[in-house]
C-alpha cells in the first residue's frame, strides 16, 4: 500500500455521521457498511430502496466534432447508432482484445458523450481515451460531480416524487435535466439488478440531495459490501475481479456489447481475437455457479470437474442473502458452461458440490417499457 | 472466562476448554453465514488457525487460544451459524479442547484486561 492519503467524496462526512464503517477502495475512503449491516442492507435494497455513494467512479464528457464515431475506435459497441437520451454498456479494449475497463456511455443531451467508468481505473481510462482519440475528442473530466445510485423496487417511486420528469424514463434512458434545485444527469440504470436510477449531481449539492433522499422512510444508505453482494446475485461482473486486461468480452459473456455491424467491420482494438472467439468459441467462459454444500467459494477458489481435476477458478464469490447459499462467478472450459453441469469448488482443500446455473442468480427487474 | 487479543474467549472446566469468539468479534463480523469448526480428534497449537467464520462479505480465521486436542465441536453452528451473533459467548461456542497444560489458561486476559484492550483498538 502506498502512503498516499485517501481521497474523499462530497458525501464522506455524511457517511461518517451515519455511523458507516469506512474502508479504502479505489483510492477513496468509502463506506463498506452502515450500522444496519451488509445482510440487512442487501435485503432492504431487494425489498425497498437503497442509496449508494458511487462518487468515486469517473465521470467525463467526450466532446468533439463527432464523438460517437471517435469513441468506436476504443470500444466494440455501436455508438454511432446510439439514439439521443440513451446510454449503452461497453468495454474499453486493449489491442489484444482484453478489457481495460467496463463502462457506461450515453447521450444525456447534445453535449457530446457522457461516460462513467470504474473509480480504480478512471485515471488510466481517461488517459487512454485522450491518447487514442487525440485530435478527435477532448476528455473533459467531471471531477466536480458526485454520483448517487438509487436502487430497489421502491426506487422509482422515491425518485419520481422528487424528480417528476424522470417518471417516463425506461431502463438505459439518460437525460440531463434540471431537478432537485440543481442540474442533474439522470439515468435509469444501476448495478444491483433492480430497477433504479443513477443521479449525477454537482459536488456542492451532493450532501443536500443525499439528505433529501434519506428523508423518505423507504430509503436506507447502502455500503460497498452490499453493493458487491447485490451485483453478484445479479450476475454482473466486477472489474479487477471477473474482468481484467487478459479477459475478452466473449470470454466474459459480454457479447451483447459487441454489435453486429462492428463484428463485420472488425474496426475495434483486438478485433482479430474477438471475431475469432465469436466464430470458434473462446478457450474459457464465465459461468454462474451455485455452491450446493459447505462454505461459500470466494475469489481464487479452484473449480474442479467431478474427477477432482482443476479446470477453472472462481473470480468472485460469496454468500447470497436471497438464495441463502454460496454463489460465484467462475471461468471454466466452454464444454462445461451448460446450466445443470455438476462441478466442484475447492475451498480450503475440500471439494464441495457446485452446479452451473443460468445468469442471473436473482432475476433482474429492469423497467424496459412503461 | 478468559480472552485473547484475537477476540476468542475460553472457559476452563477441569482440563477441558470451551472456545468461542467474543461478542465484540461477532459484532464486527456482522451476520455470520457459515462456520467451519475443527475436526474432533485434531491436535491444535495455540495460534493455529483452527476454525473459520464467514460473513456475507468475507471469511475470517479463528485462532486456537491454547494447545490441546479437539474433543467436541458445536454441531448447532452447521445449521444455525447465526447463533454466533445471537449468543456469541455461550450457545455460539465453536469447540472444546482438552488442554495439554492448563497453565496456558492463566496466561490469557481476564474480562477487565480484555475490555481495556478493546479500548486501545
Amino acid at each position: 500500500m502506498s502512503d498516499t492519503p485517501l481521497k474523499t467524496t462530497p458525501l464522506t462526512d455524511a457517511h461518517i455521521a451515519l455511523g458507516a464503517r469506512m474502508v479504502a477502495f479505489a483510492g477513496y475512503s468509502m463506506p463498506v457498511q452502515y450500522p444496519m449491516g451488509v445482510m440487512a442492507e442487501h435485503l432492504w435494497t431487494r425489498e425497498h430502496c437503497g442509496i449508494f455513494d458511487v462518487s468515486h467512479m469517473g465521470q467525463a464528457r467526450l466532446r468533439g466534432v463527432s464523438p460517437l464515431s471517435a469513441f468506436e475506435e476504443v470500444v466494440p459497441g455501436d455508438y454511432i447508432g446510439l439514439k439521443p437520451r440513451r446510454q449503452k454498456y461497453s468495454v474499453l479494449l486493449n489491442k489484444a482484445g482484453g478489457i481495460i475497463d467496463d463502462l457506461m456511455a450515453g447521450r444525456p443531451d447534445d453535449d457530446g458523450l457522457f461516460v462513467v467508468v470504474n473509480g480504480a481505473c478512471k485515471d488510466n481510462d481517461f488517459r487512454i481515451i485522450d491518447n487514442e482519440l487525440a485530435g478527435q475528442v477532448s476528455v473533459d473530466r467531471l471531477d466536480d460531480r458526485a454520483l448517487i445510485a438509487v436502487q430497489g423496487p421502491e426506487a422509482a417511486a422515491v425518485v419520481q416524487r422528487l424528480v417528476p420528469a424522470a417518471a417516463d424514463m425506461v431502463f438505459m434512458d439518460i437525460r440531463a435535466m434540471p431537478g432537485l434545485g440543481t442540474d442533474l444527469i439522470v439515468s435509469r440504470s444501476g448495478y444491483t439488478g433492480e430497477d433504479g436510477y443513477e443521479i449525477s449531481v454537482p459536488a456542492s449539492e451532493a450532501a443536500r440531495v443525499w439528505a433529501l433522499l434519506l428523508t423518505d422512510e423507504r430509503v436506507r444508505p447502502i455500503g460497498l459490501g452490499a453493493r458487491d453482494s447485490l451485483r453478484l446475485e445479479a450476475g454482473l461482473p466486477l472489474y479487477g475481479h471477473d474482468l481484467d486486461e487478459t479477459v475478452s468480452p466473449v470470454e466474459a459473456g459480454l457479447t451483447f456489447a459487441i454489435n453486429k455491424n462492428r463484428r463485420e467491420q472488425r474496426d475495434f482494438p483486438g478485433a482479430r481475437r474477438i471475431v475469432q472467439e465469436l466464430a470458434e468459441g473462446p478457450a474459457r467462459v464465465k459461468v454462474c455457479l451455485r455452491v450446493l454444500e459447505g462454505a461459500p467459494a470466494r475469489e481464487g477458489a479452484e473449480v474442479a470437474d467431478l474427477s477432482g481435476a482443476v479446470i477453472g477458478v472462481v473470480t468472485s464469490g460469496g454468500y447470497s442473502p436471497v438464495l441463502k447459499g454460496g454463489i460465484a462467478l467462475a471461468f471454466v472450459p466452454p464444454e462445461l458452461k451448460t446450466a445443470g453441469t455438476a462441478l466442484k469448488v475447492i475451498v480450503r482443500g475440500k471439494l464441495q458440490a457446485a452446479e452451473v446455473v443460468a445468469s442471473p442468480f436473482v432475476p433482474h427487474r429492469y423497467v424496459r417499457k412503461l | 472466562m478468559r480472552f485473547t487479543k484475537d477476540h476468542e474467549w475460553v472457559v476452563l472446566e477441569g482440563d477441558v476448554a470451551t472456545i468461542g469468539i467474543t461478542a465484540h468479534a461477532a459484532e464486527q463480523l456482522g451476520d455470520v453465514v457459515f462456520v467451519e469448526t475443527p475436526e474432533v480428534g485434531k491436535t491444535v497449537s495455540a495460534g493455529d488457525a483452527f476454525a473459520v467464520v464467514e460473513s456475507v462479505k468475507a471469511a475470517s480465521d479463528v485462532y486456537a487460544p491454547i494447545s490441546g486436542e479437539v474433543i467436541d465441536a458445536n454441531a448447532v453452528l452447521g445449521d444455525a451459524p447465526e447463533t454466533v451473533n445471537a449468543d456469541p459467548e455461550n450457545g455460539g461456542w465453536f469447540a472444546k479442547v482438552r488442554l495439554s497444560d492448563t497453565s496456558q489458561y492463566d496466561a490469557l486476559m481476564d474480562r477487565d484486561a480484555y475490555e481495556a484492550f478493546l479500548q486501545t483498538q
